[in-house]
């Protein structure tokens, strides 16, 4: 009984070593660099013989894949929920269902390779004409937006699905057509939960490492453009992380003073998710 | 009194399909969009799946199985290291997420009063950890290492990062395996006197096994294709030996492809396409072992 | 199923109801459904119905549970259309068109024809985007919504109550005056006929009498058909009456409903032509 309540409590556990993991090293670096240094400077150098930390460059660069990952999860996992949940005959949800989560399952790393072979070269530069390069964070948010449709979709048609029948029903009755009673009755009724399920493909896609490691480039820079070349922050842990550094410096400890800012931008975006995820379970 | 009918004025019109109608042009629209996104998602999903194929499939050879990585003959090398380390990564990530999270499911499930203030913390803390960047995992192990004075980069730190990555997940299907049990089987036990431990370790958990071996293969096949958390542990690309304990290095087959991937020579991209459809094939092979417990064992109550 | 008061019930016929049922003017249908059967599957739900809903009337259906009543009601805006495996055999015409005619759309026939459902079931929104939802989503052409919204209100006896919360949410309202929102909402679309199933059973005694007023007033403009457990409320608000009962089949066993008679409330109640009517009505079974 102890055992299994210490095995309950080890995920406190976990998210205390987390803070401590992170806080750690963090204050370590905010001793040598001003915390508003930190997070208003747009020039992050940690590897200049003069080095500067402004986080702005690694957060541009995570804006803009996870704008573009949401611009393209967004309408497509939304659509797909709505076809899922309102229009598709049991037959065609049986097929269709399995291909999201095949979707789900591929690897993130996987995506990575399909934003550089594929996505960057063939599709943006052969098919669109988009002046591309090998790196860009538009291909990585495209890819990160793959990934993260079927997080938007099936939250979005569980919120759906939920929504009564009578309501429905009711619009139905009033000569309402299914695409008005769709958009007008259970959009607005599921609305929180699919909220929920957009700020969470929002941390998913804020937290990814493969994709954006792999296909948005190493440089950080301001990005301003979606053809540009950008380093998100998980990109920059990453690329840190496999290079050379040495505990106790200072270049490693910005890693953690990134991490620590990864780890609170996705709680904020998780906790407001479990708090949509809340307000809807208790409408219905 | 003013009725509606005069205000708006109808007349008995025939019943005929009106512009407001499941078949007005806006209707049909608004279904054809909807088809595009699904065929987005399906044709993704393809381009994905046929352009690893097609880039790989030839270097999908006995060399892959059998070779080291080599940083000079891309031609010649293969993932055997990579393989053979995620055998042992992801099979140390199950020795520990699943007693741990079939222990923390049952605890939550069955003991746990959900009006207590500590409980319901665990079960907020629990759906936020299951959205905790991957990455931060690694930090977090890799700190942790640090600070005992253990080496990183050796399987079992490699298993305890992915192991903590699961385990939120491990735990949340548990408890809806065990929530599944209807009440009678437990009631039933209880009546006869056994103790609530008993109860739960020989009626509910037996009853609930098909569904955590579900979720937990799922989660697995999750860990299976992680790289980021072991990213931060220094997992070592280029090894020439096969890892043979907890403390011995090692590399993953994801950790494998990201760097073949990053390579600029065609000849890595392709050993990577063709590990992403050995890593795709294993995860295929997982995925319907779990399909497979569903069907065949879960009792519909 | 409710337990009616075991009292004769033809003696508590309200004096509208009295005054209505004695010169009733003679049947001019709008709907006449003519030998119905329903399906769900194979599963026979209804046989062989045939009926007229005559003009400006309230027509009571009743009878015990499971006898086909809501199925029936539910077939003559085509509400069952949405439940899979369902069938129609027989016409259902509504001014002359068979509704189920392979050039009618349902949705038409949803508008002309409306539904209250047995548990009041507002919209999620505002009261007054409750009202204005119909008239906006079926593209009416209005003059002013503001006025449509108001009028709708006031049919259904609800505007005083609500004219200073128009943009509260339509659950902040008590169970009864949702039940009239959703009769206001019903007739801001202007349908000709409104199908009630039973409309107050989850309302308590006061809301009930209210729903009832309502209804009586609104057959002014309106047809409306009801389902309802209640006899007394059969008694007091229907000018005509039809008694349903559930048989079972000698073959399958599956409950079929039919159609026993149907009259004018007042023969129905007083001097029924059928022996299962009265047994019914008069508290022996159901």
């Amino acid at each position: 009984m102890l055992g299994l309540r210490a095995a309950a409590l080890l995920s406190i556990a976990v998210t205390v070593g987390i803070v401590i993991a992170l806080l750690g090293p963090a204050l370590e670096f905010f001793r040598q660099v001003p915390v508003l240094d930190f997070l208003s400077g747009t020039r992050w150098a940690p590897r200049f013989s003069n080095p500067t930390y402004g986080v702005l460059p690694l957060v541009t660069g995570t804006a803009w894949t996870t704008a573009i990952a949401l611009l393209l999860a967004i309408p497509f996992g939304l659509g797909a929920a709505v076809y899922l949940s309102e229009y598709a005959p049991t037959r065609v949800r049986k097929v269709l269902k399995p291909v999201l989560e095949l979707l789900a399952g591929v690897p993130s790393v996987v995506y990575g390779y399909f934003a550089l072979t594929f996505i960057a070269p063939d599709v943006l530069k052969g098919l669109l004409g988009i002046q591309v390069g090998t790196f860009s964070v538009l291909a990585a948010g495209i890819a990160l937006g793959i990934m993260i449709i079927p997080t938007v979709a099936s939250l979005s048609e569980d919120a759906m699905n939920a929504v009564p029948m009578a309501l429905r029903q009711g619009s139905y009755a009033l000569g309402a057509n299914k695409m008005r009673t769709t958009l007008r009755v259970v959009f607005p009724a599921a609305a929180s939960g699919i909220a929920a399920s957009v700020v969470l493909g929002l941390s998913r896609a804020v937290g990814e490492t493969m994709i954006v490691a792999l296909a948005a480039g190493t440089q950080a820079r301001m990005v301003t453009g979606p053809t540009q070349v950008g380093q998100t922050m998980t990109g920059f842990i990453a690329q840190t992380a496999t290079g050379e550094s040495t505990p106790g410096t200072i270049a490693f400890d910005s890693l953690y003073a990134v991490g620590l800012l990864l780890f609170v931008l996705t709680l904020i975006a998780n906790i407001i998710s479990i708090r949509l995820v809340r307000r809807f379970r208790e409408a219905y | 009194m003013v009725t509606i009918g005069a205000m708006v004025g109808t007349a008995v019109r025939p019943l005929r399909a009106s512009r407001h109608g499941d078949r007005s042009p806006a209707s049909i629209a608004f279904l054809v969009l909807l088809w595009i996104t699904l065929l987005f998602a399906i044709v993704s999903l393809a381009a994905l799946l046929i352009t690893s194929f097609i880039d790989g499939i030839d270097r999908v050879d006995g060399n892959l199985f059998t070779q080291y990585a080599s940083q000079l003959f891309p031609d010649r090398g293969g993932a055997r290291a990579a393989i053979l380390g995620s055998f042992w990564v992801v099979g140390t990530t199950a020795l520990l997420a699943i007693p741990l999270g079939v222990a923390a499911a049952v605890y939550l499930e069955e003991f746990a009063d959900p009006r207590r203030w500590y409980n319901r913390l665990i079960e907020v803390n629990l759906q936020n950890l299951a959205a905790v960047p991957a990455i931060i995992y690694g930090m977090l192990t890799a700190g942790f290492a640090l600070a005992i004075g253990l080496r990183r980069g050796v399987v079992l730190a490699g298993g305890v990062a992915l192991a903590l990555l699961i385990l939120p997940v491990v735990i949340i299907s548990g408890r809806e395996a065990l929530r599944a049990v209807p009440a009678e089987i437990r009631h039933g036990s209880l009546a006869l006197g056994a103790s609530p431990l008993r109860t739960v370790w020989h009626q509910t958990l037996p009853a609930a096994i098909p569904g955590v071996a579900t979720g937990t293969i799922l989660a697995l096949s999750r860990a299976l294709g992680e790289a980021a958390p072991l990213l931060l542990l220094g997992a070592m690309v280029f090894i020439t030996f096969d890892p043979d304990g907890l403390m011995s290095g090692f590399t993953t087959m994801p950790i494998q492809i990201f760097n073949w991937a990053g390579q600029p020579q065609a000849a890595f991209r392709t050993l990577a396409s063709a590990a992403i459809i050995v890593l795709l094939g294993m995860l295929l092979v997982m995925n319907a072992l779990a399909i497979v417990i569903r069907n065949r064992y879960q009792k519909r109550w | 199923m409710t337990n009616p008061d075991t009292e004769p019930a033809p003696l508590h016929l309200s004096a509208a109801g009295r005054r209505r049922s004695g010169d009733l003017p003679p049947l001019s249908p709008v709907i006449e459904l003519s030998d119905v059967s329903l399906f769900y599957g194979s599963f026979r739900a209804v046989d062989g119905v045939t009926l007229p809903i005559g003009r400006n009337e309230i027509t009571a259906l009743i009878g015990p549970s499971g006898c086909g009543k809501s199925t029936v009601l539910r077939s003559i805006n085509r509400m069952n259309d949405l439940i899979p495996g369902t069938r129609v055999e027989g016409t259902i015409s509504y001014h002359g068109q068979d509704i189920y005619a392979a050039d009618v759309d349902p949705i038409e026939v949803r508008r002309r024809i409306g539904m209250v459902f047995q548990k009041p079931n507002p919209f999620p929104k505002s009261i007054y985007d409750n009202v204005a939802y119909g008239p906006k989503v079926t593209g009416m052409k209005v003059d002013s919504l503001d006025d449509l919204v108001e009028q709708s209100l006031r049919d259904a006896a609800l505007w005083d109550e609500v004219k200073d919360k128009l943009k509260q949410s339509a659950y902040s309202l008590s169970g009864g005056q949702q039940q009239r929102l959703c009769i206001a909402r019903t007739i801001a679309v202007s349908p000709d006929v409104i199908l009630m199933d039973e409309p107050a059973s989850s309302l308590d005694p006061i809301a009930t009498a209210r729903i009832e007023d309502l209804m009586v007033e609104l057959s002014e403009d309106y047809t409306i058909v009801v389902v309802t457990h209640n006899m007394q409320q059969a008694a007091r608000v229907a000018d005509r009456t039809a008694f349903f009962t559930a048989q079972a089949s000698e073959q399958t066993g599956d409950r079929t409903g039919h159609l026993v008679e149907v009259d004018l409330t007042s023969k129905i109640f007083s001097d029924p032509a059928d022996k299962r009517t009265e047994d019914y009505i008069s508290g022996r079974f159901g």
